[in-house]
């Protein structure tokens, strides 16, 4: 049996108010809703056209933005350059700042009177009240999250490993693409499944740019403020409720992942 | 041939200065050296993973200076071994040849053909991070060959090897230096050097200070360190002089009578410590020098031990288990030693 010391036991005692912490709210509202309830809040049209616009947009942000983070975490983890460290800062900014003032941020850059706004109407679309604006919304505030997993996955690749791959034959590209990116694919699975977690509960920076069409957690608030707690808690427990489904599904998929070591 | 020309290169406080080596075809060269002395630097100088400040790399007569390293053709062996850890041991050896697009029969007819020869077929399969230190090194060395290399870099390959391990990989590198690969084998530790090289360079502080055909090296050190190196912990500087038509080795006190054919002045001497003997009734004779002094320490090896005394300098001798179990050896005892006149040398 463990040896359950004075120290053991306070840490689980304060371990223990922490996961009750974040716990309590989510099994209070979950206990709370009645089946029925929930039954009927799935049938409703809105709904289930807001769960899907808030999956297929988040989804499309990480995949999007990915193909720009992966290669920039792999110049940040593979080379030393003038200014890294504020390059590092730069990338975790969207982390610090206030989730509104992101949205204000982004709307100085995409709104019609800007260039990029402008070019997109030329093209036929606004980022304004438009999917493409709660994709570059969430694809803002997330986007940390799958650089610094990436970047710590590069990082753990040797560098011999690359440079022996080198001596074999393979040119830069294909060392990327045979050796580092593969050794780095776990933290990136793992970046990948945050940065898309994160964005799906984005709520401050999307409904500055795009209240409609309403993503889940705009619908909420806007249940919240026109009907109530009521008629909230239907809608939220479903949309916990898948989420939490897609992510533990997967968590497991990126686990069964083999993790390599490197010898 | 690989000729190595002035090469310089300095990262931080180290730099290696002025390497010139000539490595012919077939040769089995090593680099001696303790760590730090910046023989991994030169492996990855020649192969290309790190860029020289200046000198030049000619190969077959081409210079290769900067060529990038995937047009070198030289296959690299860590101690370490650096297999990829996400594929399996066909995988790893199959690599070098899907970089250079061989067909798939291809592919399988000459891993097959590797895996045999370093005595692995049975481990095609396995995942990399699953073999034993002998059988991952196995690995690393057919995946370096795959290339069919000019020449087969190894960087300490036996360090971490135990020492079953160290005889069968040791085998391997022979056999396949016979069959005609050239081969550069970086180490720190001389013993693997008599068993492999024919030809050897010692290095210390980014400088080769000694450099040639193994046994000239071995018999000839033109220092303090080569010879400790070496494995020679008996080295003296001290002067030869005459008396009475017998010349002696004079250092710190301590004089040897030593053959005519020293020359007179400033020299080095050295003797091995195997050439140190205990002195008793029977033998006397034999003994051109003879000290008394006291066992200051005792270090036993697998044969044998080595004892240090000092007689005014240093002395180490070796003597084996059945001599040790007979003279009942131990710490402070009291002992006379003997050095023939000819075990001497400079």
């Amino acid at each position: 049996m463990r040896n359950f010391n004075t120290l053991n036991l306070v840490f689980i005692f304060l371990g223990g108010l922490i996961l009750l912490f974040i716990l309590a709210p989510l099994l209070g509202m979950f206990l709370s809703t009645s089946p029925i309830d929930l039954f009927e809040t799935a049938k409703e049209t809105e709904v289930q056209q807001s769960i899907w616009l808030t999956l297929w947009t988040s989804i499309a942000a990480t995949l999007i933005f990915s193909i720009g983070a992966i290669p920039l975490a792999y110049i940040i983890a593979k080379n030393k350059f003038p200014l890294k460290k504020i390059v590092l800062g730069i990338i975790n900014i969207p982390v610090i700042i206030p989730h509104s003032a992101a949205g204000i941020a982004l709307l100085g850059v995409i709104s019609r009177d800007t260039i990029v706004g402008k070019t997109a109407e030329n093209i036929g679309f606004s980022f304004i009240n438009h999917p493409a604006g709660i994709i570059v919304a969430m694809a803002f505030v997330s986007i940390p999250y799958l650089l610094n997993s990436a970047i710590d996955g590069f990082y753990n690749v040797p560098d011999r490993l690359e440079k022996v791959a080198m001596t074999l034959g393979a040119s830069k590209t294909k060392v990327f693409f045979s050796i580092s990116l593969p050794l780095a694919m776990k933290n990136i699975v793992t970046g990948l499944i945050m940065m898309w977690g994160r964005g799906l509960s984005e709520f401050g920076a999307v409904v500055i740019i795009a209240y409609h069409p309403m993503i889940t957690p705009v619908l909420i608030y806007e249940k919240f403020n026109s009907f109530g707690l009521s008629y909230t808690k239907p809608v939220t427990v479903l949309f916990i409720t898948i989420c939490l489904l897609i992510f533990i599904v997967m968590n497991i998929i990126s686990r069964r992942k083999k993790n390599v070591g490197t010898r | 041939m690989l000729e190595l020309v002035n090469i310089n290169k300095s990262i931080g406080k180290f730099s290696l200065s002025n390497i010139n080596l000539v490595i012919n075809k077939g040769d089995y060269y090593t680099l001696l050296g303790k760590s730090g002395a910046g023989k991994t630097m030169l492996l990855e100088i020649i192969s290309g993973i790190v860029k020289l400040d200046s000198g030049k790399i000619i190969l077959n007569g081409n210079e290769i200076t900067i060529n990038p390293i995937q047009n070198r053709n030289f296959g690299i062996v860590y101690q370490n071994q650096a297999l990829f850890p996400h594929l399996t041991v066909f995988e790893n050896i199959a690599y070098p040849l899907k970089c250079r697009k061989e067909n798939k029969t291809t592919i399988k007819n000459t891993v097959n053909s590797l895996a045999e020869e370093t005595e692995i077929s049975q481990l095609s399969d396995r995942n990399v991070t699953d073999l034993s230190g002998g059988e991952a090194q196995r690995v690393a060395i057919a995946r370096a060959l795959a290339t069919k290399p000019e020449i087969l870099l190894l960087d300490e390959p036996l360090s971490f090897l135990d020492i079953n391990l160290k005889h069968d990989i040791t085998s391997l590198l022979r056999k396949i230096n016979k069959k005609g690969q050239t081969i550069i084998h970086v180490t720190h530790n001389y013993k693997e050097v008599v068993s492999l090289s024919n030809r050897i360079a010692i290095i210390e502080n980014g400088t080769i200070i000694q450099d040639g055909i193994l046994n000239d090296v071995f018999h000839n050190p033109k220092s303090r360190f080569v010879a400790n190196f070496l494995g020679i912990t008996n080295y003296f500087s001290g002067k030869i002089i005459e008396n009475n038509n017998i010349k002696y080795f004079e250092t710190n006190g301590c004089k040897f009578i030593v053959s005519d054919n020293f020359p007179l002045g400033e020299i080095n001497v050295w003797f091995r410590n195997n050439n140190v003997y205990i002195v008793n009734e029977e033998n006397r004779n034999n003994f051109s020098n003879i000290f008394k002094c006291k066992i200051i320490d005792i270090e036993p090896t697998s044969k044998g031990i080595e004892i240090y005394t000092n007689i005014g300098i240093p002395i180490y001798l070796y003597i084996n288990n059945d001599l040790n179990k007979q003279l009942a050896i131990m710490q402070d005892l009291e002992i006379e030693i003997g050095i023939k006149s000819e075990d001497i040398c400079f």
